[in-house]
C-alpha cells in the first residue's frame, strides 16, 4: 500500500516536472513568482529535480524511503516561496500563500510516506530459498539435523558446535571481527523441519526454518529455508553480504547448491575459475580457467 | 605443460601454464592426445560469449590416455584411453537420470551467474567460459576431467584417434540434432551450415532414415563435402533459400529444419547483415539470428525446427507469428554427448560411418593460433582441425 502510494507521489513528480520544463513561465505565474529575474531557469532546475525524485519513486524496488528526497525538495521548496510571499503584495502575494499552503500539504504527505517507508526497511530481513534434492527425505533431514555438517556447505560459517539439548554454538567469519553466537531449536519434527533462532543476548539475532518435504511424482526432497535477521542480525547479515559481495537471499540460494552437490555427488564441485566451489565473491572475480599450480 | 590460452578478443596464445592437479576425489587427469577446434570456439575467440577471461585454456572436443585418478573414480585407471564429453556432468541429478546431461544440476559451480542471464543454469563445459562454470579446456598437453566416473568413454580397441574423437562433441551434435527431427520414411530434411556439424547431421539424418537431405552454405567447398553424404546442396548466395526450399519439397517445404550455424550467421543480403550486425557491435542483441527465422519461415506445418547451432543471449525479429500459428515444434539444447557416445561407437565400430571425413587440417597444438585463423577465415579449404600436443 505504501509502495502503491510512493508511486503515485512518483507520477506526481513525472508530471510536475515536465510542466516545469515545458512551460516554466506558467509555473511561475501560478505561484506568483514571474516578475523575479532568472524565475524561469529556477523553475526549470527545480523541473530537473522532480525528474529525478520520479525516476527514483518509479524505478527503484522499495519506492517508499525515497520519499524522502521529495521531502527534502519541499523543504527547499516552502523556503523559496515563503521568501517570495514575504517580499510581494497584492495578487503576486496571494498565489505565492496558496502555492505555499499547497507544498506544504503535500510535504505532510511526503513526510508520511517516507516514515512508513523507513519502517518497512528497518523490519527484521527475511529471505527464502528452496532446492530439491534428488535423495530421501530421511537422508537430507538426517545431514542438516548434524548442525556440525552446515558449515561444510555455507561458506560464512566458520564451525558449529553442537552443545547438547537443541543449544549449539556457531561461529561466522566477519569482515572485523569474528563473529559467534548461541542458537537454540525451538521446534523439530523429525524428517520435517528443523526451527532455531539465536538465544537472546548472545550477539546477534536471527532466526531460521527448514522444512522438508518429498518431491512430487517421487522427485526426492524439497528443501525450503528462511531465514530472519533481526535488527542485530542485520548486522551479521550485512557482514556476510560485504564479505561475499552478494545478497543474503543469492548467499542463501548458492549455500543450497552446495548442499545439493554434497548430498547428490559427495562434495562441493571445484573448477579451476572458483576453486572454493560456488561462492558469489568468486564469481565475481574469478580465476582465469587454467590450472592452479602448486598444492591445492 | 603447453596450451592454448585466450588472450583477448581475437587473440590466442600457446602459453606454458601449470600441469592440472586433482580438485574433486571423482576427477581424473587425461594426457591429451587429440584435440580438436570447434566451431562454436570461433563465437568465444570473437567475444560473443559472455564471461570468457584472459588467460582462460579453451577446447572442449578431446581425448587421451588417463594418467591419474581420484579417490572416488573407480573404473577408470591410469593407461585408459577416453574420449570426453565437452558437458561436465555428475550422473546423480534429475537431469542426469533423465538423460540430460547438458544440463546437469551439480557441474556448474558458476551457477549463480548463468542464472542471472538464463534463468536457472546449464551443466558446466570444459573451456566454454566462467558462466559455464570456468573449466580448462582441453586444447592442452593436460586436462582434469572431473566426474571421470560418469562422462568420459573408454576405448579398448585400435581405433585411431581421428574415428573417435569426434564422439566428444560434434558426432553426438549432428546426430542429435537429426534425432530431434524425429524423421519418419519419406521425410526431407533442410540442414543450414555445411560445416563439420552440418555435415555429420547430414550423414546422421540418413542413418536415422531421412529420405532427402539438403544443406545450405555459401562455400562451396563445404557445400562440395557435404555433398559426399548424399546431401543436396544449396548456396544462399546464388538462390532464394525459400524459394528453392518450396520447388524441391512440392511447395510443403521441409518437414524438419536443422541449424546448424548458430549465432554469428551471414545473410546474402547487405542491408540484412548490417542491421542485426549493427545490433549486435552496440550490444543491443548478442546473437544474429538469420538461420533461425529462415528455418521457421522454411520448415512445412507442424514440422520440427532443431537447433543444435549454439546461441548466447538474446535475438530479435524472432517470428513468433509463423512460429505459433503454423503449428511449428522447436527442439534444441547443447548435446547430451554421454547419452550417445556407447550406441555412436557402436556404429563406427560397426562401420555404418567414419566421422574422420570431416578432418582437413592436422596440426601440432603449438600453431593453434595460426589453425584458429584458417578455420575461422575459411582459408585453405579448411574443415576441420585437429590438433596434437
Amino acid at each position: 500500500m505504501t509502495d502503491k502510494f510512493a508511486r503515485a507521489l512518483g507520477w506526481t513528480s513525472l508530471a510536475l516536472g515536465t510542466a516545469q520544463l515545458v512551460a516554466p513561465r506558467a509555473v511561475t505565474r501560478l505561484c506568483g513568482v514571474d516578475d523575479a529575474p532568472g524565475a524561469t531557469t529556477v523553475a526549470r532546475l527545480v523541473g530537473g529535480r522532480e525528474l529525478l525524485h520520479a525516476a527514483l519513486l518509479l524505478g527503484a524496488k522499495d519506492p517508499a524511503q525515497w520519499a524522502w528526497t521529495r521531502v527534502a525538495g519541499d523543504t527547499m521548496d516552502l523556503g523559496v516561496l515563503g521568501r517570495a510571499a514575504a517580499n510581494r503584495t497584492g495578487t503576486r502575494r496571494t498565489r505565492a500563500l496558496c502555492a505555499l499552503g499547497a507544498v506544504a500539504g503535500i510535504s505532510a504527505i511526503d513526510a508520511v510516506c517516507a516514515r512508513r517507508g523507513t519502517a518497512k526497511a528497518k523490519g527484521p530481513l527475511k529471505v527464502h530459498a528452496s532446492i530439491t534434492i534428488n535423495k530421501p527425505r530421511e537422508e537430507v533431514y538426517r545431514f542438516w539435523r548434524e548442525l556440525e555438517n552446515l558449515p561444510s556447505f555455507m561458506v560464512h560459517l566458520d564451525s558449529v558446535r553442537s552443545l547438547g539439548q537443541g543449544r549449539s554454538r556457531w561461529k561466522a567469519k566477519g569482515p572485523v571481527v569474528d563473529l559467534e553466537w548461541e542458537a537454540e531449536i525451538i521446534d523439530e519434527r523429525v524428517g520435517d523441519l528443523i526451527a532455531w533462532r539465536s538465544v537472546p543476548g548472545t550477539g546477534v539475532s536471527t532466526a531460521g526454518l527448514v522444512s522438508f518435504t518429498d518431491g512430487p511424482g517421487g522427485r526426492g526432497t524439497v528443501v525450503d529455508v528462511s531465514l530472519e535477521y533481526g535488527m542485530h542480525g542485520r548486522e551479521l547479515a550485512a557482514a556476510v553480504a560485504r564479505m561475499c559481495g552478494e545478497h543474503p537471499e543469492q548467499q542463501i540460494r548458492d549455500d543450497l547448491r552446495r548442499f545439493k552437490q554434497v548430498m547428490e555427488t559427495g562434495e562441493v564441485v571445484r573448477s579451476e575459475g572458483s576453486p572454493e566451489g560456488h561462492r558469489a565473491l568468486r564469481q565475481l572475480r574469478q580465476r582465469p580457467a587454467q590450472p592452479i599450480g602448486g598444492r591445492a | 605443460m603447453k596450451a592454448n590460452v585466450w588472450t583477448g578478443r581475437n587473440h590466442l596464445e600457446v602459453r606454458d601454464v601449470p600441469d592440472p592437479q586433482i580438485l574433486n576425489a571423482r576427477d581424473a587427469i587425461v594426457r591429451v592426445t587429440s584435440t580438436a577446434i570447434c566451431g562454436s570456439d570461433l563465437h568465444l575467440v570473437d567475444g560473443y560469449i559472455p564471461t570468457v577471461k584472459k588467460g582462460d585454456v579453451l577446447g572442449h572436443e578431446f581425448m587421451g590416455e588417463v594418467v591419474e585418478v581420484g579417490s572416488g573414480v573407480r573404473d577408470l585407471r591410469p593407461g585408459d584411453r577416453v574420449v570426453v564429453p565437452f558437458p561436465i556432468a555428475c550422473g546423480a541429478c534429475f537431469a542426469c537420470e533423465d538423460g540430460l546431461y547438458s544440463v546437469c544440476e551439480n557441474s556448474n559451480p558458476n551457477a549463480g551467474m548463468a542464472e542471472k542471464l538464463m534463468g536457472h543454469a546449464p551443466a558446466g563445459i570444459f573451456g566454454y567460459s566462467h558462466m559455464l562454470g570456468g573449466f580448462p579446456g582441453g586444447q592442452a598437453e593436460y586436462a582434469r576431467v572431473p566426474f571421470a566416473d560418469v562422462g568420459p568413454i573408454k576405448i579398448e580397441d585400435d581405433l585411431p584417434d581421428e574415428k573417435v574423437l569426434f564422439l566428444s562433441d560434434i558426432f553426438p551434435t549432428g546426430f542429435m540434432g537429426a534425432e530431434m527431427c524425429d524423421i519418419k520414411p519419406g521425410q526431407t530434411i533442410a540442414i543450414w551450415g555445411a560445416g563439420p556439424v552440418g555435415q555429420l547431421a547430414a550423414a546422421s539424418a540418413f542413418l536415422l532414415g531421412a529420405d532427402r537431405v539438403i544443406v545450405i552454405d555459401r562455400f562451396p567447398y563445404r557445400l562440395r563435402r557435404a555433398q559426399r553424404t548424399g546431401a543436396e546442396i544449396l548456396n544462399y548466395e546464388e538462390v532464394k533459400v525459400l524459394d528453392a526450399l518450396r520447388d524441391m519439397t512440392g511447395g510443403r517445404g521441409p518437414d524438419a529444419c536443422i541449424d546448424a550455424v548458430g549465432m554469428e550467421a551471414h545473410h546474402p543480403t547487405p542491408a540484412m547483415y548490417a542491421y542485426d550486425r549493427g545490433k549486435q557491435a552496440a550490444r543491443m542483441e548478442t546473437d544474429r539470428p538469420y538461420v533461425l527465422r529462415e528455418a521457421i519461415m522454411a520448415c512445412r506445418n507442424g514440422g520440427v525446427v532443431s537447433v543444435i547451432g549454439v546461441y548466447g543471449g538474446f535475438v530479435d525479429k524472432f517470428p513468433m507469428g509463423a512460429f505459433m500459428n503454423r503449428s511449428l515444434t522447436i527442439r534444441t539444447g547443447q548435446c547430451h554427448v554421454q547419452r550417445y557416445t556407447g550406441p555412436l561407437l557402436d556404429r563406427i565400430r560397426a562401420g555404418e560411418i567414419d566421422p574422420s571425413f570431416v578432418i582437413s587440417h592436422r596440426m601440432p597444438l603449438s600453431e593453434a593460433p595460426r589453425a584458429f585463423e584458417l578455420f575461422k577465415n575459411k582459408q585453405d579449404e579448411c574443415n576441420k582441425v585437429v590438433l596434437t600436443p
